[in-house]
């Protein structure tokens, strides 16, 4: 199911980093921000669900930032970007009207056509949501191709939830949402716990449940193990894996996970492709 | 629709599949308990006496740290089971169990189901059994608690 460009250096905007200028900026929690970004010149980028971009910000580096905007809709590039290095830091320093640098759209993204007449579960851990959150959009706006559609995320404490705001209004869309937290104080009258707990309670029919999944690498395994727990097999189980994603267009390696490249083949993965790789540490 | 003990005790997933004379011998150290919100269920070094089973409503871990107040450490929902401290010496709750919503339970007489599993080690072996399952859940879950995953370098 490769949809990325088999030669994606090839593909428009893959090797030169094109101007874009922060035109929004939004604090989502203490060290991460959402940034809308516009061309400075030409058109919006198009992008499907689970697809990065490079992002640089000039004179501190250049990293992978998944795309967290509505694929279908038309305005501005968003990304939701966590301070956790340099090149990092300086972008969520940037202020309104400054300049990034954009190459991509790159690798493979969410099956979300692909599993229309499936029940979907997202599952997705601290800023693993921003990733899934283009596909979340995507499932909402063509809700009736789908059964049922639940959410289960999970993040470090309640201050540490991304997008707090939009989950209601994906509730009243049709989204069941459960959110769980690693720990809290007495005012979070939520659930306090890891989120595989949350998947033996989602009440979903295995047999007709895709699952995408994304967070750090550890929660995801033991997500996927709940899920087999539940019924749903790895084939049904779809990961946004994270490598070190350098070129983006699958030629300097950096990002080979057993014989794929992340940047190209992933970041989005069918688990049962995934699985054995996983187990050998040296990858 | 109205349940029985019986009947709720028989579909909890703790004693799903338990021969109708353990489930009548369970039943029998059982009694429905309501807790209102924000009501304690135990308090850390009070004797644990009891185990409950929710049937509806949510229920905190929580302990209590100085200059911090009480941490939840895990919340607990229908179907799970609140108390292990009954099973083993000193018999002590070693943390606090407070509803979060209002709450209702199945309360279990600690010290009478373990007076049965003396006198009946087919219904100890069994429920050890499926307490040891509750407990390594919980314990895996822990362990992934522990690892702070979110506190490193997660996808940006």
């Amino acid at each position: 199911m490769p949809l990325a460009p088999e030669f994606p250096a090839e593909a428009p905007g893959a090797m030169v980093p094109a101007p874009f200028v922060i035109t929004a900026r939004r604090q989502e929690t203490a060290d991460t921000w959402t940034l809308e970004l516009a061309p400075r010149a030409g058109t919006r980028l198009a992008f499907s669900p689970g697809q990065f971009a490079m992002l640089s910000a000039y004179g501190a580096g250049e990293v992978p930032i998944s795309i967290s905007g509505d694929p279908d809709g038309g305005g501005a590039l968003i990304h939701t970007v966590r301070a956790v290095g340099l090149a990092t830091q300086a972008i969520c320093r940037a202020r309104r009207g400054e300049v990034l640098g954009v190459r991509g759209p790159f690798g493979r993204p969410w099956p979300v056509a692909q599993v229309e007449g499936a029940d979907v579960l997202v599952i997705a851990g601290g800023i693993g949501l921003a990733p899934l959150r283009p596909a979340i959009l995507t499932l909402l706006a063509r809700r009736e191709r789908y059964g049922r559609l639940s959410l289960l995320y999970g993040g470090r404490s309640p201050t540490q939830l991304l997008y707090t705001a939009e989950l209601e209004e994906w509730a009243a869309r049709g989204l069941e949402v459960a959110l769980t937290v690693d720990s809290a104080g007495p005012e979070w009258l939520g659930r306090v716990g890891v989120v595989p707990r949350l998947v033996a309670r989602a009440g979903f029919d295995p047999a007709r449940t895709a699952a995408f999944v994304c967070g750090p690498e550890v929660m995801m395994r033991f997500t996927v193990v709940a899920l087999a727990k539940a019924g749903v097999t790895s084939e049904r189980v779809y990961a946004a894996m994270e490598r070190n994603m350098q070129c983006g267009v699958a030629l300097c390696g950096h990002c080979q996970l057993g014989p794929t490249l992340v940047c190209r083949d992933g970041p989005v993965y069918r688990w049962s492709e995934l699985e054995r790789w996983l187990t050998i540490r040296e990858l | 629709m109205v349940q029985t003990l019986d009947e709720l005790i028989a579909s909890s997933p703790l004693f799903a599949g338990l021969p109708s004379a353990h489930l009548e011998l369970i039943a029998g150290c059982g009694s429905n308990e309501r807790f209102a919100a924000g009501t304690r269920l135990f308090c850390e070094g009070a004797p644990a006496e009891r185990f409950f089973l929710i049937r509806e409503g949510a229920v905190a871990l929580e302990v209590e740290a100085p200059g911090r107040g009480a941490l939840s450490i895990e919340t607990l929902h229908e179907g799970d089971v609140v108390g292990w401290s009954w099973l083993f010496e000193p018999y002590r709750w070693q943390f606090d169990a407070r509803a979060t919503v209002p709450t209702a339970t199945v309360a279990f007489d600690g010290a009478c189901l373990r007076g049965k599993c003396d006198a009946d080690h087919e219904l100890g072996y069994q429920l050890m059994r499926r307490f040891a399952a509750s407990l390594i859940d919980r314990l895996q879950a822990t362990r992934l608690q522990l690892l702070d995953v979110y506190g490193h370098a997660a996808r940006a």
